[in-house]
């Protein structure tokens, strides 16, 4: 449990720009070890998803390295798992076939077709999608389409689960339910997951160690926060938890007091991510 | 697929036709056409009756019709001749048979005339070989062509020289380049069908082409982020991924391409004179008869009537072939 697993060490991503190169993170280092729960927190435009992009492989880091197990990454692969935001199934195929999609690719050699079709049932069922086999993501709400996601994300047995905002599209009640689903999975399979979030219950709710960035540009980690709340956690009874609350407030601390992001108002700052910002307000 | 889901799409589909046959909705479907085709027909008489060409007047709907069964005779009476030709062979065989047991005998295929449908069944092989070669080479390329910024690069200029390029233009060169390149003794095609065929591809590519490559190029970046995290091989993310995201587009540029197909084999036909609905039309300007203006005409709303067809057939296929039934309308 205390072994190193995925270590950041100082991963710098510059942007070419017309005006030169934009820093977008500047040194960010993490070490994590093999089950643990991480989320990134921060907000709009400071490099959480660049980092998330980086630990995945689908970015490259202009300085600095991510090493998994003592291996660099440089490319994408199937055993670090990433759930979309926008749960990215492919819409021609069936609950099924996009697990099966991954499933084959990633045990096509090690399981025979019965194996296949077992393992593939039992990530769905995991993530209670056993009924809906054959429906395509067109006909499945957008709560179901992210459970898809995540059981095609479970399929590949990933060593690292990355998330990228899994439940920021969704209503709360439902954002609540997937918690509590991702919170049960997460102790049954002691995955190692790195969840990228803006929502701060969710954050307290799920996460071994909460990460927070600064703004960009020049993103970098502000505080690490570590949660030792003990598990399993109860939503409800977290609620009226001292520990809980405490934790809660030095997040929307750091987020509100020391990293305000000063934004002007007459002007309309163009936000690359123009969804509206989870606040204290939402969950709990 | 699975039976539920195609039972749930066509009653959604019926669900969706269903206002067209309530008794207004079938006044609007069908009221409205053909008070409009009634207008046309009234304009283009009384049109006619005040045009005069050196070979008379403008023929009117009524003289049209009448020559369209004029042609319907004549196909007829030709198909009547080839039985009757045939069949005297036969006779004749079986005398020569009788005689001699051991006699070889052959039957020689009816030489007649070609009638104005064997020029429409001849123009319809024409377009759908031309059809079918431009889309074997245009999909096929615009896949490659579409998933590499620098192939597409390198490509995008020359198509956008030889996308505006009219077949009548191509053809000189074409019918050369047949002629010196096949030879054989025993040819399967005529030379003036590998030229149509040639011709149409070369003008009929460039939609499916450019149509081909947007798609391809247009494919999510979240769905390319998964292939990449699944690590896909080249094939299988062309077969999962960028051909059910392209398909719409690529059924769009067929589209295109059938339509500019049939209007070039029309064409192709007539300058080179190579057998077709073309080569009617030439035939009769050039035979300049009383009947001929009208036989024209008829030619004319023939090619209208299956290029019609032939859209709706593309469209039928899509249907089929997509995956998302929406993209299949109009």
């Amino acid at each position: 449990m205390n072994k190193l697993h995925l270590e950041l060490s100082s991963v710098s991503m510059s942007f070419p720009t017309p005006k030169g190169d934009f820093l977008a993170l500047d040194k960010v280092n993490l070490k994590m070890e093999k089950g643990e729960f991480v989320s990134l927190i921060g907000h709009s435009g400071c490099g959480k998803s660049t980092v998330l992009n980086i630990v995945a492989g689908l970015l490259k880091a202009t300085q600095g390295g991510c090493l998994l197990d003592g291996r660099e990454v440089n490319e994408p692969g199937p055993e670090r798992a990433v759930v979309f935001q926008n749960h990215s199934l492919l819409p021609w195929m069936s609950a099924y076939q996009n697990v099966e999609l991954a499933v084959k690719q990633v045990f096509g050699k090690t399981m025979n077709k019965k194996e296949r079709r077992d393992w593939i049932i039992h990530n769905l069922e995991l993530v209670h999608m056993g009924h809906a086999l054959e429906k395509r993501p067109d006909e499945l709400s957008g709560g179901m389409r992210q459970r898809v996601g995540i059981a095609r994300a479970l399929s590949m047995q990933p060593k690292v689960l990355l998330m990228d905002e899994p439940f920021g599209a969704l209503d709360a009640l439902t954002r609540a339910h997937l918690q509590d689903s991702l919170m049960a999975i997460q102790r049954d399979l002691n995955s190692t997951v790195i969840m990228i979030t803006h929502d701060v219950d969710e954050a307290v709710l799920l996460s071994d160690r909460i990460v927070m960035m600064t703004n960009g540009p020049e993103a970098t980690i502000g505080e690490i926060l570590r949660v030792d709340l003990p598990r399993p956690r109860d939503r409800v009874a977290l609620a009226e938890d001292g520990d809980y609350n405490h934790l809660r407030q030095e997040v929307l601390r750091f987020l509100y007091e020391k990293q305000q992001k000063v934004q002007p108002l007459q002007r309309s700052a163009p936000s690359a991510e123009s969804r509206p910002k989870a606040t204290a307000a939402s969950g709990g | 697929m699975n039976q539920a889901p195609v039972i749930s799409t066509m009653s959604a589909f019926l669900r969706q036709r269903s206002p067209s046959l309530s008794l207004s909705g079938l006044l609007r479907t069908l009221g409205m056409p053909i008070i409009g085709i009634a207008v046309f027909l009234l304009l283009w008489q009384l049109a006619s009756q005040s045009v005069n060409t050196a070979i008379g007047s403008l023929p009117g709907p009524a003289d049209v019709w009448h020559q369209s069964g004029n042609l319907w005779a004549d196909y007829r009476e030709e198909q009547q001749r080839a039985r009757e030709f045939i069949a005297m062979q036969q006779e004749r065989n079986a005398q020569i048979l009788e005689r001699n047991p051991q006699a070889e005998t052959q039957i020689r295929p009816y030489s007649g005339q070609p009638t104005f449908f064997h020029q429409i069944l001849t123009s319809l092989a024409t377009v759908m070989a031309g059809f079918g070669l431009a889309t074997l080479v245009a999909v096929p390329l615009g896949i490659l062509v579409g998933m590499n910024r620098h192939l597409y690069a390198a490509v995008n200029p020359i198509i956008q020289v030889f996308k505006p390029v009219s077949p009548l233009a191509w053809l000189p060169i074409v019918t050369l380049v047949v002629s010196a390149t096949y030879v054989t003794d025993d040819p399967l095609f005529s030379r003036s069908f590998v030229t149509s065929v040639i011709t149409v591809s070369l003008c009929s590519l460039w939609p499916t082409l450019i149509n081909t490559m947007m798609g391809v190029n247009s494919v999510s970046q979240d769905l390319r982020n998964v292939s990449q995290v699944l690590r896909l091989p080249f094939l299988t993310h062309v077969r999962q991924v960028v051909l059910p995201s392209a398909i719409p587009m690529i059924f769009t540029g067929m589209r295109l391409s059938l339509g500019i197909a049939w209007m070039v084999l029309i064409a192709a036909e007539m300058l080179a004179q190579n057998p077709g609905l073309g080569k009617f039309i030439w035939d009769e300007f050039q035979n300049g008869s009383s009947s001929s203006l009208s036989r024209i005409m008829v030619a004319v709303i023939a090619i209208g009537v299956i290029g019609l067809l032939l859209d709706r057939g593309m469209l039928l296929l899509q249907r089929a072939l997509s995956w998302d039934k929406s993209s299949a309308t109009q």
